[in-house]
């Protein structure tokens, strides 16, 4: 990777360079004042790059180079499932009849987008358990928000004010936040010794107040949480939804249904379960599959079928819906991403998709043992793991002075990403591993490898990991500082 | 194993074994309870290879109609601007499109580069001095503003001009709802929003006020009036500005705006059928930490060498968790990362000459249509890419039929505001991109010309 000096665009260039020709004034020229009076106008352009084609090139691969990315790179990045992105994905996603395709243009000339909505609806219907979809969330969290509008519109409709919705205290830092922004106040609930939900803690607070619980099986312990429908079962009693998030959905593909488990509402993240290329952090797509009950108050506008089998969509779809949460129809170039991996894989394929990504994982939990290094990284909750497991740093900090960040930032220097650390936030010193179905077992051999040959050299000389990394771009960078004084744009000689 | 997995039979018998079960169904067996396990494959069909899946999206893709089939005059919040090759190029790059979030910054100096340019180069645009690194897309970021002002003043009445994008309007409803404020219109007048209804509107109790800058029917607000009727209020003012017109109009950041969102997919990004594309979400120095969503920072390493980092994370919800800004968490860096690069293509005074040249372009194709038989303004306010005019045809119906008429003759003339405004139910919008020549407005007004005839003589025809 690229170590030179970070230089900005905007410290490139020179007054006058340009790489856009502009097309010529075509048409008779009017008094441009007289278009536009002064007080409306801009008095000096806004101070932009002026670069020349090829030096925009060259500056952009340049700080492309500084990156580290899935094409060249393992990722065992938990809760984020960083799995393979089929190039396919992009040539069909960009083909003009996709690609060029206005939002607004008439259902009638939309109706190969309508019926591949329409289809990836029902496949998410299938993969969910949960019939009815809308696609129109533009990420996981934008879901949940979906959802949580969803549960208070539920509840109004019956005359009720509920005011909590309950979330575990392993959930994802989205669940909190959603439920604060859709008007709720969160009350947690606490985690039992092998993982799961406390189910004393949830009967003592499910009551009449509580709008939902919102879970997600299995859960950022890489637990399934066995007692799923007696969970159901309180939450329904109390005549609150149950609100599954979705992020952990590429577990059970084939194998197991949230609707099954007694889910109202479920949201995909279409790019992990379902493969969008991440983007350095999106775009993402959150379709929701909600149970018969929730229904009438999804979002319009609703993508219907008529008889002679042409689509529509139909802006009154459902009678109460909660309104829209986005324009138009939305991130459609992810459905047809996802849409062309579900094509490819089918039934099966899905099935075997979840299949290996819990292979992998309990796999690599077991090469980490061969290697001896279960002592000072224990698995945090019990034997075997979904398709992610959370280790504990925290006898690695006690035995041989390092912390979880030090080996993260030792593991950049033997060529892999680390996995998520710090969460979920009820393990000390937590490392949230997820190898993905997609690599191969000599990746995580070599993974595995890694982690062993850093504990080693720590037992010998903790100040190599605590210094770390050495190979990268940047050394280890000064964070804080850049809280207390934030410094979020170039200064601009004019 | 599929096409995208690795485990050979070989493989599978090693892995077992070191794992310690006989198969990979006892990994399931022994974590699912027997009641919740999906007994049956799921009702979908095979999977296909990929030239057959190939070819089953390009027959789809081949039923639509997209920008490249007709020449078309359809905008209403998205735009048919050139996308050049080289966003394609950099946004192809892997290094680009295939990694993740950047939270270890030292191997995410690329992204953490292109977030910190990014946001320099909206508040240039914007000419206020914070921005994030984007948002979802533009009503979604109107919205996330009101959720802002919830945050900072917690005043229960939102007031907006119905010039706002009805998506906007609609998706701001619908998060106000949770949060629990009351939205209150101020309808149009002559085209702009009612300067005295706003006045009147706007109290002690308003949190908020929205305007869009051009509006829904095109036409340029007096933005620093609408923002000046707020300011002895303590509602947080906000603007969703379309980025290209900001070349020629003046940027909210003179104008009094505190927050200026819009949506960024003419800044380089495709079409989509609406997404994705970006948000952008800048702000007056005072809403720094009440942003959604990243913002990159910078900073020096142990070496003292420059680089950047994701900042501020305490507004966020991986750490604030419930008492975070916003719940965003993916956003649309890879769109964003055209938002910049298409800006630095155009470069400083390349911004000024689009924007020039769709004033000209759209009141010339405004003096070519309203010249023709039934068509009139609907306003004459100045408009910068977009114009709205009135069919005598009878209303919305009337208005789709001409609009169909068009579409046969290769010609789609925009956008049937009935389908949004009971009250310009003969209502068409407009709009133009430097991908329509003066060619193509003499086309458009030839075809709009026979189609509005030919509706009048079936109406006619119908009537006797």
């Amino acid at each position: 990777m690229q170590r030179d000096r970070a230089t900005t665009i905007f410290e490139k260039g020179a007054a006058g360079r340009r790489a856009f020709v502009a097309p010529k004034l075509d048409v008779p020229e009017a008094d441009a004042d007289t278009l536009l009076p002064a007080h409306l106008r801009r008095s000096a352009p806004a101070r932009l790059p002026e670069v020349s084609e090829p030096e925009l090139v060259r500056h952009y691969v340049k700080i492309s180079r500084r990156n580290f990315d899935l094409d060249t790179g393992f990722y065992p990045l938990g809760s984020c499932t960083m799995k393979h992105n089929p190039r396919l994905h992009e040539r069909v996603a960009a083909l003009s009849g996709h690609s060029r395709l206005h939002p607004m243009q008439s259902p009638e000339h939309a109706q190969g987008a309508l019926e591949l909505m329409y289809n990836l609806e029902r496949a998410l219907g299938e993969v969910s358990g949960l019939p009815h979809v809308s696609l129109q969330p533009s990420a996981g969290s934008h879901g949940e928000l979906a959802g949580v509008l969803l549960t208070r519109a539920f509840h109004e409709d019956r005359g009720q004010q509920r005011h909590t919705v309950l979330t575990p205290d392993t959930s994802h830092g989205t669940n909190p936040a959603t439920v604060t922004m859709a008007g709720y106040t969160v009350v947690k609930v606490g985690t039992n010794v092998d993982g799961g939900v406390d189910l004393d803690d949830l009967r003592a607070k499910a009551d009449e107040d509580v709008a939902c619980l919102m879970l997600t099986n299995p859960n950022t312990l890489g637990v399934f949480d066995p007692n799923i429908t007696e969970i159901a079962r309180i939450v329904h009693d109390v005549g609150a939804t149950l609100y599954y998030d979705g992020a952990n959905l590429n577990a059970i593909m084939g194998k197991a249904r949230p609707g099954d488990m007694g889910f109202d509402i479920v949201h995909f993240n279409l790019h992990k379960s379902f493969t969008q290329p991440h983007g350095g952090g999106g775009p993402g797509s959150g379709p929701i599959a909600v149970s018969e009950r929730m229904r009438p108050y999804l979002m319009n506008p609703r993508i219907v079928r008529a008889q002679d089998g042409s689509f529509d969509l139909d802006e009154q779809g459902y009678e109460k819906s909660i309104g829209r949460l986005r324009g138009f129809q939305g991130n459609y170039g992810c459905f047809v991403r996802s849409y062309a991996y579900i094509c490819s894989l089918g039934a099966e394929g899905l099935r075997d998709a979840s299949e290996t990504a819990v292979l992998n994982a309990n796999y690599l939990l077991a090469k980490l043992r061969e290697h001896g290094v279960a002592d000072k990284l224990p698995l945090a909750f019990g034997e075997l793991c979904m398709h992610e497991f959370v280790l504990s740093g925290s006898p690695m900090k006690k035995d041989l002075g390092i912390k979880t960040l030090d080996l993260a930032k030792r593991l950049l220097d033997h060529g892999y990403h680390p996995p998520t650390v710090y969460f979920p936030l009820l393990v000390d010193e937590a490392l949230l591993v997820e190898p993905t179905e997609t690599e191969t077992k000599e990746t995580l051999d070599g993974f595995a490898a890694a982690i062993a040959a850093i504990l080693a050299e720590a037992a010998e000389d903790p100040a190599i990991a605590q210094n770390a990394p050495y190979t990268t771009p940047v050394r280890r960078l000064d964070e804080a500082a850049a809280a207390k004084t934030p410094r979020i744009r170039q200064p601009i000689e004019t | 194993m599929s096409q995208y997995t690795a485990v050979t039979d070989a493989d599978l018998a090693e892995m077992l074994s070191a794992i310690g079960v006989g198969s990979v169904q006892e990994l399931f067996d022994r974590q699912i309870p027997a009641d919740v396990r999906l007994g049956r494959p799921l009702d979908l069909p095979e999977g296909m290879p990929e030239q057959d899946v190939y070819a089953h999206l390009r027959d789809l893709a081949a039923r639509n109609t997209g920008a490249e089939d007709e020449i078309t005059f359809l905008g209403a919040g998205m735009y048919d601007h050139y996308v050049p090759a080289v966003i394609d190029m950099l946004l192809g790059r892997s290094e680009f499109l295939t990694p993740y979030t950047p939270y270890q910054p030292e191997v995410s100096q690329g992204n953490l580069q292109v977030m910190f340019e990014y946001q320099t180069a909206i508040s240039e645009l914007t000419g206020l001095p914070v921005s994030n690194a984007s948002v979802y897309e533009g009503p979604s970021a109107v919205a996330s503003a009101g959720y802002l002002a919830r945050l900072a003043n917690g005043r229960p009445k939102f007031v907006v001009s119905r010039g706002l994008h009805p998506h906007s309007r609609e998706t701001l409803a619908t998060y106000a709802h949770g949060f629990g404020a009351e939205i209150v219109e101020v309808g149009l007048r002559d085209g702009v929003t009612d300067p005295e209804a706003w006045a009147a509107a706007i109290d002690g109790e308003t949190g908020a006020v929205f305007f869009a800058q051009p509006n829904f029917l095109g036409a340029v607000e007096d933005a620093e009036a609408l923002a000046a009727a707020a300011k002895d209020s303590p509602a947080v003012v906000v603007g969703q500005y379309d980025p290209i017109p900001l070349g020629v109009l003046k940027p909210p950041g003179e104008c009094g705006v505190d927050v200026a969102v819009g949506e960024g997919q003419t800044l380089g990004n495709r079409l989509d059928f609406g997404g994705p594309s970006f948000g952008f979400f800048a702000a007056t120095e005072a809403y720094l930490r009440r942003m959604p969503g990243r913002i990159a920072g910078e900073t020096v390493d142990a070496d003292g060498r420059r680089g950047f980092v994701l900042t501020l994370q305490t507004r966020e919800q991986h750490i604030r968790r419930e008492k975070a800004t916003s719940n965003i968490c993916t956003a649309q860096a890879l769109n964003a990362l055209a938002g910049v690069v298409y800006l630095t293509w155009l470069g400083r005074e390349g911004l000024v000459e689009l924007g020039e040249l769709l004033l000209q372009r759209t009141h010339h194709a405004r003096e070519r249509l309203t010249a023709l038989d039934g068509v009139t303004a609907l306003h004459d306010q100045p408009v910068v890419r977009e114009f709205a005019v009135a069919l005598d045809v009878g209303g919305t119906d009337g208005v789709r039929r001409v609009i169909a008429r068009c579409q046969e003759a290769g010609v789609n003339p925009g956008y049937a505001l009935g389908r949004d405004y009971e009250e310009y139910g003969d209502g068409l919008l407009v709009a133009l991109t430097e991908q329509r020549s003066a060619a193509d407005i003499d086309r458009l007004a030839e075809v709009l010309g026979a189609a509005v005839a030919a509706e009048r003589a079936d109406a006619e025809v119908a009537a006797s």
